[in-house]
């Protein structure tokens, strides 16, 4: 595994409240260079809100604990001016709705030289050819003329492709793409995808890759972190987990997922809701909508812990090993709707 | 373009006209112009000449094409009272009342706009929160009460500025003032909620994500946004300069357009009425156009639909 | 069996304007769909941006209005929009979209929007009311306290229920569904998919669901109809269709689902944009971007030919000349 050396991210016990209500609750995590990383989950899991808070994009009365260090330098309470060197040029983000997070009112190409003027200092004619070789580089046609477009004058695919040659400006060892295909098309998702993989190897950048869409995540991502109720509940690599589920929960996700190959077959969903924030279960907070739970569960916290070969699980009980083919259809969760 | 602009013409167009029309009728309508002129106490042959030397025996819509076709000449009639020609006794006024909108605007501007930014990005502090209670008092409190507390409190009981008159630039300053208040009052309410909406824009989110300084996203990035709705309230404000000294004017007796007005409207004047009312109309009209076309420059989904 | 709905050379069009000053030019949304919807049946329509599938969806149920073809639903013409007639007709068409906050009244409690049908229709005598409303409650999984609750103090997964229940309220015959759980989580989307298809079955309602997620339309759909730029450009059984597809596009989106496991290199990425509908290509809309595009492709736009048992492809290369034109 990762030697100390070799990692770019270090996270350690990050924790983040809105108005006194906790949303994360401890977050150690590590990204070594180069790595591809997977955060899925769904609503309210904090997958998006540990990347912005580290970054310190929250708005001002979150109330952020904890350390993340980038090659070594501290980014929780880092001066406003360290933030915004790390911010593009060290850490790029791009995010879900790529139409509206475009500034509308400014020339694309204007947009993209900003980013190569405060983190590469190009300007004029240098930061002009070298935003026509960003956007060339993301697959936009007749880069040229489209310089000087509109956000609005591209689709959505189109403008994500330009989220990411601007986030690709400064340069950065980790792009963070938070739900980057969500909002888009199919078959503009597949070739974002595509996209992805393709410049982080050109670039050897590390990716995050947030998303609840666990097929898209197995597509660029070599490890895969499952987030629930702003902790992490099983960590591994790829292949291993998304044969091998351990955690009831990702087990649960695996199953509700609908099968595009095989016969038309019911669902099996996971019953009853996310919890809110505000009014965590006692104990594992999965437990409320677990199958395998116990009374225990519903008063111990289960830790992170390793269980051999980079996998870590948070579970008192989780899915045995052998057991996965035959416990596919027997699960009791249909009897509870909410 | 050009059809654009032309459509838009013609529309300001038809306004001016369905305000002149307006006034036309309600001033003939509502009360002999004769009689309020020459007065209670003089017989009806004086009266009767009266209105036939100006032509009020005719009836109403012979008047009303009988005007149209001298404004098409340039003749916007003569004053009743001076006897002097109604449109220069108009724009004598208007240096005057311009003396007191121009000033009053820049403040506006000045203090309002960067008040309200101020407040949205320093949201549920002190400041934030003097900015819209004083706003709030700014916009309520009307003119006239505005104006008079000012002239108690700084003419009468400070003895600091004059209350009337037009004499020397320090007349000016209350009546600056206080027809400066209730703008300030709008327009910084309006820039802190334009401010607010485009701070909670994801392309702000963006902007900050790429290492702007957060000065530079304010300014390149969330001030060009904002900046469309406060030019829709800045073009209500420069469409007003002419008519929105009146009741300024009245309580400083400062000899504006304002002034004017009132004077002419209780005399039953119906030429200067109907001149300050045209003119009036197509400073609101011409000031809307252009607000109409700064949009397409200030945003540029506006110039085009094809959006993809 | 006679079709409880069918469509036949459905278009629709809207203008749309360049510029502020440009004349305004139209665009067909829809250009020329026929589809018939059995009872108890349902048909899934798949397409992306651009492809008219949601217009379809209101089309069906006459909410915007046909400039050629038909709708005929149990074998009368659907009548004109805010009409008395069209009016009488929601009773037996409902129409469940994907934001459930918009499709419910903010300032209702559950219960009350829920016999809001009951009393508009005047299905069930007043003193009935609240037992129906218990019971629908109870068929789509909400608890007897969440009657007094408002929409904003449900989740999505329990508010999109709610939407559910109000339209199978006034028992209709179709149901539209427009990308009812795309805006939900993957667990609540089980879910809801789940009771969907239980309630279809236990009420015999035909549904049309209309969705851009092909995973999910695969688990709900009898029959699959994929629209491309206002065509229908294949539609087969849902096994058939995913299992072969044969119009290229078909291919493409079905290829495009990432699975777990399957590297993206190894299949056939579609490049290009969705089209824009005011700016349609000549001949086959989806030629630009087709793999197997031919010199015929660029000029003339096939017709949908059948191809098989209740298949039909519109396509030169992949359905050739000797399939016969679909009626």
């Amino acid at each position: 595994m990762s030697t100390a050396a070799a990692k770019l991210v270090e996270m350690r016990g990050l924790k983040v409240a809105f108005d006194s209500v906790q949303v994360l609750h401890g977050i150690d995590l590590d990204i070594a260079k180069g790595e591809a990383v997977g955060l899925v989950g769904e609503s309210g899991c904090g997958k998006s809100v540990t990347w912005l808070a580290a970054l310190g994009l929250l708005p001002g009365k979150a109330s952020v604990v904890g350390s993340v260090k980038i090659d070594g330098q501290e980014l929780l309470a880092a001066p406003r001016s360290a933030l915004e060197q790390v911010r593009g040029g060290r850490v790029a983000m791009i995010f879900q709705d790529p139409s509206s997070s475009l500034n509308p009112v400014l020339k694309i190409g204007r947009q993209i030289a900003e980013a190569l003027l405060i983190h590469r200092g190009l300007r004029g004619e240098a930061a002009k050819t070298e935003a026509w070789r960003l956007m060339d580089m993301v697959g936009i046609p007749d880069v040229r003329r489209r310089f000087d477009l509109y956000p609005h004058e591209f689709s959505g695919g189109q403008c994500q492709r330009l989220m990411i040659a601007m986030a690709l400006a400064g340069e950065p060892d980790l792009l963070i793409a938070d739900e980057p295909t969500t909002a888009l098309d199919a078959t503009i998702q597949a070739q974002i995808l595509d996209l992805l993989t393709s410049l982080r190897t050109e670039t050897g950048m590390a990716t995050v890759f947030i998303s609840h869409d666990l097929g898209a995540v197995s597509q660029v991502c070599e490890r895969v972190c499952v987030m629930y109720a702003g902790r992490i509940v099983e960590e591994g690599m790829v292949d291993e987990l998304f044969a091998e589920p351990r955690h009831p929960y990702t087990r649960g996700l695996f199953d509700a997922i609908p099968g595009i190959d095989g016969p038309r077959q019911r669902l099996i969903p996971i019953a009853g809701t996310v919890p809110d924030p505000r009014n965590l279960p006692k104990g594992c907070s999965f437990s409320p909508r677990c199958p395998r739970a116990v009374e225990a569960c519903n008063h111990e916290l289960p830790q992170l812990v390793s269980i051999g070969r980079g996998r870590q699980l948070a579970c008192a009980r989780p899915v045995p090993p052998a057991a996965i083919g035959a416990e596919k259809r027997d699960r009791i969760a249909e009897g509870m709707m909410y | 373009m050009i059809r654009f602009v032309l459509v838009r013409l013609f529309r300001a167009l038809i306004t001016i006209l369905a305000v002149v029309t307006f006034a036309f009728v309600v001033l003939r309508m509502s009360g002999d112009p004769a009689q309020v002129m020459l007065g209670p106490d003089v017989p009806q042959d004086s009266v009767d000449a009266f209105r036939k030397a100006w032509g009020l025996d005719q009836p109403l819509w012979i008047q009303y094409i009988a005007y149209l076709k001298s404004i098409f000449t340039g003749d916007f009639g003569v004053s009743m009272r001076d006897k002097a020609s109604a449109l220069r006794l108009v724009m004598e006024r208007v240096p005057a009342t311009l003396q007191l909108t121009v000033p009053a605007l820049i403040l506006k501007l000045v203090i309002g706009i960067p008040a309200g930014v101020y407040a949205a990005l320093h949201r549920q502090s002190f400041a934030d929160r003097g900015v819209i209670l004083l706003a709030i008092l700014g916009f309520t409190i009307p003119s006239f009460v505005m104006g008079l507390v000012l002239v108690l409190i700084f003419s009468v009981m400070l003895g600091l500025l004059p209350s009337g008159g037009q004499d020397t630039w320090m007349h000016g300053v209350l009546p600056t003032i206080t027809m400066s208040i209730g703008g300030i009052g709008i327009l910084a309410r309006f820039s802190r909620s334009a401010m607010i909406e485009v701070m909670g824009q994801p392309y702000i989110r963006t902007a900050s994500a790429k290492g702007l300084k957060w000065s530079d996203v304010v300014w390149s990035h969330a001030l060009p946004n904002a900046a469309v709705p406060i030019v829709t309230i800045v073009g209500f404000m420069v469409g007003s300069l002419i008519a929105g000294a009146v009741v300024v004017e009245s309580i400083f007796s400062w000899p504006g357009i304002g002034r004017l007005l009132v004077v002419s409207v209780s005399n039953r004047d119906l030429a200067v009425v109907q001149c300050i009312l045209l003119i009036i109309a197509a400073t609101m009209v011409v000031s809307n156009l252009v607000v109409d076309l700064l949009y397409g420059w200030l945003d540029p989904r506006l110039r085009s639909h094809t959006g993809h | 069996m006679t079709p409880l709905i069918e469509v036949r050379d459905l278009v629709r069009i809207y203008h749309v304007r360049h510029g502020l000053f440009g004349r305004p030019t139209p665009v067909r949304a829809v250009d020329g769909i026929s589809l018939a919807v059995m009872p108890g049946e349902t048909l899934g329509i798949v397409g992306e941006s651009g492809s008219g599938k949601s217009t379809l969806g209101r089309m069906l149920l006459g909410i915007d209005a046909a400039q050629e073809g038909e709708v005929v639903f149990d074998g009368k013409p659907m009548p004109a929009s805010r009409t008395l007639e069209w009016r009488k007709l929601r009773a037996k068409m409902q129409l469940v979209y994907q934001d459930p906050l918009a499709a419910l009244d903010r300032r209702l409690t559950i219960a009350t929007q829920l016999s809001e049908p009951l009393e508009i229709h005047r299905l069930i005598p007043r003193e009935h009311r609240a037992a129906r409303v218990a019971e629908l409650m109870n068929a789509v999984g909400l608890r007897p306290d969440q009657a007094t609750r408002f929409p904003h103090e449900l989740s999505g997964g329990q508010r999109q229920r709610a939407v559910i229940a109000r339209a199978i309220a006034s028992r209709p015959k179709l149901l539209v569904c427009d990308e009812p759980v795309s805006a939900l989580d993957v667990s609540i989307q089980a879910q809801i998919i789940n009771m969907l298809r239980d309630l279809q079955q236990q009420h015999g309602i035909a549904m049309v669901f209309i969705s851009h997620d092909l995973k999910v339309v695969r688990n709900m759909a009898d029959k699959v109809a994929v629209m491309y730029l206002g065509r229908v450009v294949e539609e087969a059984s849902a096994d058939v269709i995913f299992h072969s597809p044969m119009h290229p596009y078909t291919r493409a989106l079905v290829s495009s689902v990432p699975r777990a496991g399957i590297p993206l290199q190894g299949r056939a990425i579609l490049q290009g944009e969705p089209p824009n509908p005011a700016n349609r290509p000549s001949g086959c809309a989806f030629h630009p971007r087709c793999p197997l595009a031919r010199d015929l492709c660029r000029i003339d736009a096939p017709q949908l030919k059948t191809v098989g048992h209740e298949r039909t492809v519109a396509c030169h290369v992949t359905a050739g000349e000797d399939a016969r034109i679909a009626a």
